[in-house]
């Protein structure tokens, strides 16, 4: 990360990145906040064990794993407290989420592309 | 820790423009490496999540792999899906949910410096942790009761010849030929692949938690200095993320299987 931060003045090199404003924030979640968090991952947990005695057919596993990919973000979040880091660590955490649908992606081309019009 | 020195240390004088931006207070866990304590708290925060970057391509695997074989054997992953109890499955996420609950409120203990609180709410995390680890024994348990270990002891012969249910006086599924029925081996084979290796994180958790709780207990984590709090927060975190998608793919997705 040896890039000039725009908004200090030019007169030294920040090549620690020291005066990112960034890093003077640290943000302290409160229990409050936690616990609005855990109500609501419970909650889905009802809902997603709800959703599946309902036969929805094709959507039964679209809906369980919406909802368990909406639990995953908000524990992400909230109890990791991405929300509230820098933009480092926010984007080394959705660079890490995207490299693994690339992955699943490119690997499912493949495996449907190998036997083309047979199935 | 080099806490006792630190009372008396000054800081060295770095490029000058630097400390006359920031109200510089020096804290004793600031390594002398690290420009500021922000700096180094979040070069902590970046390895952490590099190494769960890991962790998600390592678990990635066995989620695509699970992906594939339903593709494959979508009727013999229907039927031994079945045979987990929703039950245990849902209660166990509850209770890891409830684990990370009180390790999120352990991150925030270290950070308004409550020592009691901390070590209370890490004894909590600790015991959800092995509960979670006491339901999931029930479980293997019944797959062992059950031949439903993949490997020579396996017994098809549920999935050939499934058993009537008690009350609608049906059978619980629909039978499998002999062939596709040996491939349910494929299902409790990534059962156990999975919810083990899982299982195994919440071991190495779990045994984490007890040096930390060693730790907080001497008053480590409660004078300024939380990364050993936070970084182990998402460890377990990521564990809790994990388990938040084996629920619904294992037990839950093929309880209406689609007619083909």
């Amino acid at each position: 990360m040896a890039h000039e931060p725009q908004h200090v003045e030019q007169h030294f090199h920040d090549a620690a990145n020291v005066t990112n404003p960034e890093h003077a924030e640290h943000h302290v979640v409160s229990p409050a906040q936690y616990a609005l968090v855990f109500a609501t991952l419970l909650a889905c947990t009802a809902l997603t064990v709800f959703a599946a005695d309902i036969n929805l057919g094709v959507f039964n596993p679209i809906i369980a794993l919406a909802i368990a990919s909406f639990k995953g973000v908000i524990v992400i979040l909230f109890f990791m407290h991405v929300k509230y880091q820098s933009h480092l660590i926010k984007t080394t955490v959705a660079v890490g989420f995207f490299m693994f649908l690339v992955l699943v992606t490119m690997t499912l081309s493949d495996y449907i592309s190998r036997a083309w019009g047979l199935w | 820790m080099d806490s006792a020195i630190a009372t008396t240390h000054v800081d060295s004088p770095g490029p000058g423009a630097v400390e006359q931006q920031h109200e510089h207070v020096v804290l004793p866990q600031h390594r002398h490496h690290f420009a500021t304590e922000e700096q180094q708290r979040e070069s902590g925060s970046f390895g952490m999540w590099l190494f769960l970057l890991t962790e998600i391509m390592f678990f990635g695997g066995l989620f695509f792999a699970y992906l594939l074989f339903r593709n494959w054997y979508y009727d013999a992953f229907v039927a031994a899906s079945n045979t987990l109890n929703i039950g245990m499955g849902a209660a166990n996420t509850a209770i890891l949910i409830t684990s990370g609950f009180f390790m999120a409120l352990g991150v925030w203990a270290a950070e308004v410096r409550k020592k009691n609180l901390l070590v209370l709410f890490l004894v909590l995390t600790t015991v959800f942790g092995c509960a979670f680890l006491g339901v999931k024994y029930f479980e293997y348990k019944e797959k062992f009761e059950l031949h439903h270990v993949p490997g020579a002891s396996f017994d098809v012969s549920q999935f050939i010849h499934p058993p009537v249910d008690a009350n609608t006086g049906k059978p619980v599924g629909n039978p499998l030929p002999p062939d596709a029925a040996q491939k349910t081996q494929m299902f409790f084979f990534l059962y156990f692949a999975m919810t083990g290796m899982h299982a195994l994180h919440m071991i190495i958790g779990i045994g984490l938690l007890f040096w930390l709780l060693a730790r907080a207990q001497r008053g480590d984590f409660t004078a300024g200095y939380v990364a050993p709090i936070e970084n182990f927060g998402l460890y377990w975190h990521f564990v809790d993320i994990v388990w938040i998608f084996l629920f619904p793919l294992l037990y839950l997705i093929n309880r209406h299987p689609l007619a083909h």
